[in-house]
C-alpha cells in the first residue's frame, strides 16, 4: 500500500480549502467545497483497499478465495457522495437566488452592498 | 425495546407522508400532523428516559448483535442522559410547531413542516446513536434540513447569505468529522464507539489517534458554535424564522456537545486516561473563552435574534467547560443544564416570535416601549433573562450548582467565577432588552449596540393578534425549564447516571457482551451556601449590567471615558471580526483546528 492515496487526499483537502477561503465567486466556492469533499472519498477508499483483493461482491455458490477489499468504507463513501450532492444542490439553488436578487455572486461585493 | 427506533422512525415517516400527500391537505392540517408527531416523539423519548434508568437499552439494527464481543452491526444506545436531550428536542419541536400556527402570514408550503420533522427526527437519531458513522449520517441529515430552514425566507438576501455561510462552514466541519471517523476506522477497524474504546485502550496515544480525536472534536464543536468555530452561528440564527430558531438555539448546538462527551468517554477515555489533566485544561479553557466572548458579544447586540445567538454561543462555552471537567458530576451538571437552559432559550425565541408578530420588529431599539401591550411575553422574557443568569433556586441554578461543586472538587475553584461572569452578561443583555421593550426604560438610542444590517429585520408584518398560541408555548417551556429544579431527586439521579456514563469498561461490557449492569447507585445532591452565593451573584450582576446598559449616562463622564478607551477598542475589534465573509470564517475554522491539534499533540503524550 503506497502513501500516494493519502498524499492525494491531503492535497485535495488543502487545495479545496484554499479555494473556499480565497473564492470571489459563490459558484466557484461551492465547487471548491466539492473538491474538499473528494478528499474524504479518496481517504475512505484508501483505508479499505487491500492489494490484490477483489471487489466485495459475493454470490451464493461461489467460494471467496482471494478475499475482498473492505466494503464498509465503500458504503461510507456512497453515503458521503449522496450527502455531498444534496448539499451542493441546495447551495447552488441558494446562489441562484442570490444572483437573482443582488446581481452578484462575489461574497465581498455582497458584504459591501449590505453595509 | 421496540420504542427506540420508533422515536426516530415516527418523525421521518411522518415527514415522508407529508411530503407525498401534504399538498392535498390544507397547511393547517399539515401543521396539525407535524404538531402531533412532535408531541408523540416527546412522549416516546420521555418513556425512554425511564426505561433506560436501570440499564442502557441497546438496539441493534436488523438484529445484528455483537458476536464474541465484536460489534458487526449498527446500534442505538439509549441512556437517560441521551434520551433526556432527545426529549428536549421533542418538546422544543412541539412548541416551535405550535408557534408556527399563528406566526406565518402566508400559506406555509408543506415542505416547511417536512423539513421541521426531518430535522427533529435526525436530532433524536443523533442523540441516541452510539456508532460513529450513524452519528455522521444523522449529523448531516440534521445539517441539510437546518440549512434549508435557515434559508426559508428566500426573498431576503440576508437569509440566503446566512444559509450559505452556515452550509459552507458546517460542511467543512462535517468533512473534518468524516476524516476523523475514517482515520479511527483505519486504526481500530471499528465504528461502534464501545468497540473503538475497547481497541484503543490497548494502544498508546500516538499521532494518528490524536489527529483523529482532534478532527472529531473540531467537527462537533463547529456545529456547537465554540470559539473560534462559531462565526456562522449568529449569521444563521439572525435570519432563520423565529420558530426554527427555537430548535436551533434550544438543542442543536448542545447536541454536538453531548456527542463530544460520548466520543470521549465511550471511545477515547481509555487511551487518554493518563492525560486527562491536560485534556481538561484545554477543553475548560476553550469553554471559558467561548463563554466570555459570547457573553460580551451578546451584550452589544440590539437585534434580539443576534443577541440570543450569542447567548447560545456563550452557554455552549459554559456547557463545554462543564463537560471538559471530565468528571461525572460535571457531565451531570452539563446535561441538566442543557435541558433546563435549552427550554429557557426556546421560551425566549418563542417570545421573540410573539414580539415580531405584534410589533413587527425584533430590534431592541426599534421596539423601545412598544411592548407594553404584550405583558405576558414581557414576563416570559424577564423570567427567561433571570433564568439565563441562573437565579436560585430555578432549573438553571441547580445545574450550575452541580458544575460549581464538581469544579471545586478537582481544583478548578476559579472556574465558577468566570462562568458567573458569562451568565451575568447573557442574562443582563436579555434583561436590558426586556426593560427597553416592555417597560420603555432607558434611551431609545445607544451607539454601543450593533444594529442589524438593513433588510434583516422585517421578517413578518405586524398583526394585532398575538394570541395564546404565541405566548402559550413560551410560557410552557419557561415553566418546564425553570421548574426542572423542583423535580425530586433530579440532581442526584443525574449524577448517578453520569457515573454510569463515564464508566467506560462497564459500559463496553454491557454493550458488547450483553453483561448485566451493576445496580445504579443512589446519589443525592443539594446546593450549598457557596452555590447560592454564586447563583445570587450571577442574577444580581445581570440586573446590574442591565441597569448599566440602560442608564450608562448616569455614570460620571470620566469613568465612562476611561472604560470606553479600554473596553471600547477591544469590543470594536470583536464586532469587526464577526462581520466577515464566509472565506474568513473558514480561515478561522482552519486555524482553530490546527491550533487545537497542536495543543493536543504537545500535551497528550
Amino acid at each position: 500500500m503506497s502513501f500516494l492515496p493519502y498524499a492525494l487526499a491531503a492535497w485535495l483537502f488543502f487545495v479545496g480549502l484554499y479555494g473556499v477561503v480565497t473564492s470571489r465567486n459563490l459558484v466557484h466556492l461551492v465547487i471548491c467545497l466539492g473538491v474538499v469533499q473528494s478528499s474524504t472519498y479518496v481517504l475512505l477508499l484508501a483505508i479499505g483497499y487491500r492489494t490484490g483483493k477483489k471487489a466485495p461482491i459475493f454470490t451464493s455458490g461461489v467460494p471467496v478465495k482471494v478475499g475482498a477489499v473492505d466494503p464498509v468504507v465503500q458504503a461510507l463513501t456512497l453515503t458521503d457522495i449522496v450527502v455531498g450532492v444534496t448539499v451542493a444542490a441546495l447551495l447552488l439553488a441558494l446562489v441562484i437566488e442570490i444572483w437573482k436578487r443582488s446581481g452578484t455572486v462575489d461574497p465581498d461585493e455582497l458584504r459591501r452592498k449590505d453595509t | 425495546m421496540t420504542l427506540v427506533p420508533l422515536a426516530v422512525a415516527v418523525p421521518l415517516l411522518a415527514a415522508a407522508a407529508l411530503a407525498a400527500l401534504g399538498h392535498f391537505a390544507t397547511p393547517r392540517f399539515d401543521n396539525l400532523v407535524a404538531i402531533a408527531t412532535a408531541a408523540a416523539v416527546t412522549v416516546l423519548c420521555v418513556l425512554l428516559i425511564f426505561r433506560s434508568a436501570d440499564e442502557t437499552i441497546t438496539y441493534w439494527f436488523g438484529g445484528w448483535r455483537p458476536r464474541n464481543g465484536i460489534a458487526i452491526g449498527i446500534s442505538f444506545s439509549v441512556d437517560p442522559l441521551g434520551a433526556g436531550i432527545a426529549a428536549l428536542a421533542g418538546a422544543l419541536g412541539t412548541a416551535a410547531l405550535i408557534v408556527c400556527w399563528d406566526y406565518f402570514d402566508e400559506r406555509v408550503p408543506q415542505h416547511f413542516h417536512v423539513l421541521m420533522l426531518v430535522f427533529l427526527g435526525s436530532m433524536v437519531g443523533f442523540a441516541l446513536s452510539s456508532d460513529l458513522f450513524n452519528m455522521f449520517v444523522f449529523f448531516e441529515l440534521m445539517s441539510v434540513a437546518a440549512f434549508a430552514l435557515t434559508g426559508y425566507r428566500i426573498e431576503q438576501p440576508s437569509a440566503l447569505q446566512g444559509a450559505i455561510n452556515f452550509a459552507v462552514v458546517n460542511s467543512i466541519g462535517a468533512f473534518l468529522l468524516l476524516t476523523g471517523i475514517a482515520l479511527i476506522y483505519g486504526r481500530t477497524g471499528a465504528l461502534n464507539l464501545a468497540q473503538v474504546g475497547q481497541v484503543l485502550t490497548r494502544e498508546k496515544p500516538d499521532g494518528l489517534v490524536i489527529v483523529a480525536f482532534t478532527l472529531l472534536v473540531v467537527g462537533f464543536l463547529t456545529k456547537a458554535g465554540a470559539v473560534p468555530f462559531h462565526f456562522w452561528l449568529s449569521d444563521a440564527y439572525a435570519v432563520a424564522p423565529a420558530p426554527v430558531c427555537v430548535l436551533f438555539a434550544g438543542v442543536m448546538s448542545d447536541l454536538s456537545l453531548h456527542a463530544v462527551a460520548r466520543t470521549y468517554w465511550d471511545g477515547f477515555s481509555g487511551v487518554f486516561g493518563g492525560d486527562a489533566e491536560a485534556l481538561r485544561a484545554v477543553l475548560v479553557g476553550l469553554g471559558v473563552v467561548t463563554a466570555l466572548l459570547g457573553g460580551a458579544m451578546a451584550f452589544v447586540q440590539s437585534s434580539l435574534k443576534r443577541m440570543l445567538a450569542f447567548v447560545v454561543i456563550s452557554h455552549v462555552g459554559v456547557f463545554l467547560a462543564a463537560i471538559g471537567l471530565l468528571t461525572a458530576r460535571g457531565l451531570a451538571g452539563a446535561t441538566v443544564y442543557v435541558v433546563a437552559d435549552g427550554l429557557v432559550k426556546g421560551a425566549l425565541f418563542c417570545a421573540v416570535a410573539s414580539v415580531a408578530r405584534r410589533i413587527g420588529h425584533t430590534d431592541e431599539l426599534a421596539c423601545h416601549a412598544r411592548g407594553r401591550a404584550i405583558p405576558i411575553t414581557g414576563t416570559v422574557v424577564v423570567l427567561g433573562g433571570l433564568g439565563l443568569a441562573a437565579l436560585p433556586p430555578l432549573g438553571t441554578f441547580l445545574s450550575q450548582a452541580l458544575v460549581t461543586d464538581s469544579a471545586g472538587r478537582i481544583g478548578y475553584g476559579w472556574l465558577p467565577f468566570l462562568l458567573v461572569v458569562a451568565t451575568a452578561l447573557t442574562g443582563g443583555a436579555v434583561l436590558r432588552a426586556a426593560g427597553r421593550i416592555f417597560l420603555g426604560l432607558g434611551p431609545a438610542r445607544d451607539e454601543l449596540l450593533v444594529a442589524a444590517p438593513p433588510g434583516e429585520e422585517a421578517e413578518v408584518r405586524p398583526a394585532p393578534r398575538a394570541g395564546a398560541l404565541l405566548w402559550g408555548p413560551a410560557l410552557a417551556l419557561l415553566v418546564a425549564g425553570l421548574g426542572l429544579a423542583f423535580t425530586p431527586g433530579l440532581a442526584g439521579r443525574a449524577v448517578a447516571q453520569a457515573e454510569r456514563f463515564v464508566d467506560r469498561p462497564a459500559a463496553a461490557r454491557e454493550t458488547l457482551h450483553g453483561a448485566r449492569p451493576s445496580p445504579v447507585p443512589s446519589r443525592s445532591f443539594a446546593a450549598d451556601a457557596d452555590n447560592y452565593a454564586y447563583g445570587g451573584a450571577s442574577a444580581l450582576a445581570a440586573l446590574g449590567l442591565a441597569w448599566l446598559g440602560l442608564y450608562r449616562r448616569r455614570i460620571p463622564t470620566a469613568a465612562r471615558r476611561a472604560a470606553g478607551r479600554t473596553a471600547g477598542i477591544a469590543l470594536d475589534r470583536l464586532k469587526l471580526l464577526h462581520d466577515g465573509v464566509v472565506g474568513e470564517y473558514v480561515t478561522w475554522l482552519t486555524v482553530g483546528a490546527a491550533a487545537l491539534g497542536a495543543l493536543f499533540a504537545v500535551l497528550l503524550h
